[in-house]
């Protein structure tokens, strides 16, 4: 049986320690689980060694404890092989990666694109390539409730496209990116496809190989594990086209005092010490997530998501920005015309309720909404509705304070 | 009443709902745009100088209460004012939202902003406008002693000298 929103709350220490507190900004940061930070304290008191050098046995228990993880977050994303797993200190490492990796096999004209919804992870490192190596760069526009509009998909992929770089679900609206028509899209040009799944893996484990792209990125603290730590999945045959993006130890085959020569995937990605524990407390996290029953789950939270907009929309002038309804994650941002979001959630502070206000590092989005800043409210599983009804009755406050 | 609720208290509303010095000066000789990219907020401060001394201030501000108050406050107090006056006023109040000064004695009606003193992310809305202003001050060709504020500090900024004072 799957557990509740309220026995999973015990799961998780901050929240079990803080039964007043409301924590609607898990699209920000997810509380850690508590196998998380076991696995990470176990491991520093047991395992701690740096990996991939040592011959001795406390080395070996922690090349284990890595590569083991390395096993796990290929089983959370269906991938083909652990091989094809890289850790990186979080998502906008690893876009950083592809976009210097993967952007190193481009040329001038070659053509990248990404949307207007993106989060500026997914967007200033394409702008960075774009200013060095003279790529183009291309922009799906979005409709008036924030989703991709795919209408002109064909001709914005024209040129040379050789990658198309998209959220698979928008931090600020909510919106599900409509993948299958993407990567059909792609495929008939050529193009690659990574999805940037910062959003989507804390809705749970993914088949990134019946998504048929070929990269993902996303985050451990998003995902009920440490800070520090993410992971890029990508195939095999993409990744061995990649040369590295950073130097150093770890990364490669042979130095000489003249060149160097690089290892394989995904050894070639990971230069220097990585987040050892981090990763071990990512994998215990996502270990737990593919334990649960995800349809369940996302019914709660698609209901809770449901119950938070329906309440919203009898607040007077309030706009929503994103989807009311449809293929959408539980991410739920808003509009206050005369109320600036960080003072409502300075207000909603003072009754526990934990929200985000501002543009959400989607400045582009937020301008081709008709906004400058918004208020965005984040389910995540432990959520119920008691969580709901005090933001609806907090925003009443609201309104009544700041008016 | 909680320190957040307190936070809101009257004087920062009335002086965000009255906007004093909004809008634009045709004869200014400096300005500059603020943005703070953590929140949104936005102040663009114009100056029109004389001798030296603020002759005439206009600013539009998009952000929190706290941050609209503040430019509300120096449109309507900082006219007759010089670079270094500026300047000391906006050093105070810095040191009084880090509880390391009083309030500034010429400036009583900063205290509405002691509650903000609890939340160090709330210190850059209110000293946004202080920020821009010294920037306009700057860019009017004004002496600005050395060491003050230039933005940056997680500012993103836009000065630019109009027609430059004579």
């Amino acid at each position: 049986m799957n557990p509740s929103s309220a026995s999973l709350r015990e799961q998780f220490p901050l929240l079990a320690a803080a039964p007043e507190l409301h924590y609607l900004d898990s699209a920000a940061t997810a509380q850690i689980h508590r196998v998380a930070l076991d696995a990470v304290l176990f491991h520093e008191t047991t395992s701690r060694a740096n990996v991939m050098r040592g011959a001795y046995r406390l080395a070996e228990a922690a090349d284990l404890a890595y590569e083991s993880a390395r096993q796990s977050a290929a089983r959370f994303l269906n991938a083909n092989s652990a091989d094809e797993i890289v850790f990186t200190s979080g998502a906008t490492a690893s876009l950083n990666l592809v976009a210097h990796a993967f952007g190193a096999t481009l040329r001038a004209g070659d053509r990248v694109l990404i949307s207007v919804a993106e989060h500026h992870s997914n967007l200033v490192p394409w702008q960075m390539l774009r200013d060095r190596c003279g790529i183009e760069l291309a922009l799906i526009p979005v409709s008036a409730d924030g989703r991709l509009d795919l209408t002109n998909l064909a001709e914005l992929m024209g040129g040379r496209c050789r990658l198309v770089a998209v959220t698979q679900c928008s931090n600020v609206t909510g919106a599900r990116t409509d993948v299958a028509a993407i990567v059909a899209a792609a495929r008939k040009a050529g193009a690659k496809v990574l999805l940037d799944g910062a959003q989507g893996a804390q809705h749970g484990p993914q088949d990134v190989r019946a998504m048929g792209i070929d990269f993902y990125a996303f985050s451990g603290h998003k995902c009920f594990g440490p800070g520090g730590v993410g992971v890029l999945w990508g195939r095999a045959e993409a990744l061995a086209q990649m040369p590295p993006f950073l130097g150093g130890g770890g990364m490669i085959a042979e130095v000489t005092a003249a060149a160097s020569t690089w290892a394989a995937p995904p050894q070639r990605f990971e230069a220097g010490t990585p987040p050892i524990a981090q990763v071990v407390g990512l994998a215990a996290a996502v270990e737990w997530m593919m334990t649960l029953e995800w349809a369940a789950i996302r019914e709660r939270e698609d209901a809770l998501c449901k119950q938070l907009i329906e309440g919203l929309a009898r607040i007077p002038g309030l706009r929503l920005l994103g989807p009311q309804r449809g293929k959408r994650a539980p991410i739920v941002s808003f509009d206050i015309p005369g109320l600036h979001p960080h003072d409502i959630c300075q207000v909603l502070d003072t009754r526990n309720l934990a929200l985000r206000g501002g543009h959400h590092c989607a400045q582009p989005l937020l301008a081709a909404l008709g906004a400058e800043s918004c208020t965005r409210a984040s389910i995540a599983l432990y959520n119920d509705e008691a969580d709901i009804e005090a933001l609806l009755a907090g925003l009443g406050h609201v309104l009544r304070e700041l008016a | 009443m909680s320190d957040a609720d307190s936070l809101y208290q009257a004087a920062i509303k009335q002086f965000a709902q009255a906007a004093h010095g909004h809008g634009q000066l045709e004869s200014a000789t400096g300005e500059a745009k603020l943005d703070n990219p953590l929140c949104g907020d936005r102040v663009r401060m114009q100056v029109a100088l004389d001798g030296g001394r603020i002759a005439a201030i206009a600013h539009e501000t998009k952000g929190c209460l706290l941050c609209r108050a503040a430019s509300s406050l120096l449109g309507a107090r900082a006219a007759g004012m010089d670079a270094a006056a500026v300047e000391a006023v906006s050093g105070e109040l810095d040191a009084m939202l880090k509880g390391a000064a009083p309030i500034p004695a010429a400036w009583p009606e900063l205290a509405m902003f002691v509650p903000a003193r609890a939340h160090a992310s709330r210190h850059r809305c209110v000293l946004l406008p202080f920020r821009a202003l010294i920037d306009a001050l700057r860019a009017a060709g004004a002496k600005v002693p050395e060491g003050t504020h230039r933005a940056g500090a997680g500012d993103t900024a836009n000065a630019a000298g109009l027609h430059g004072e004579t």
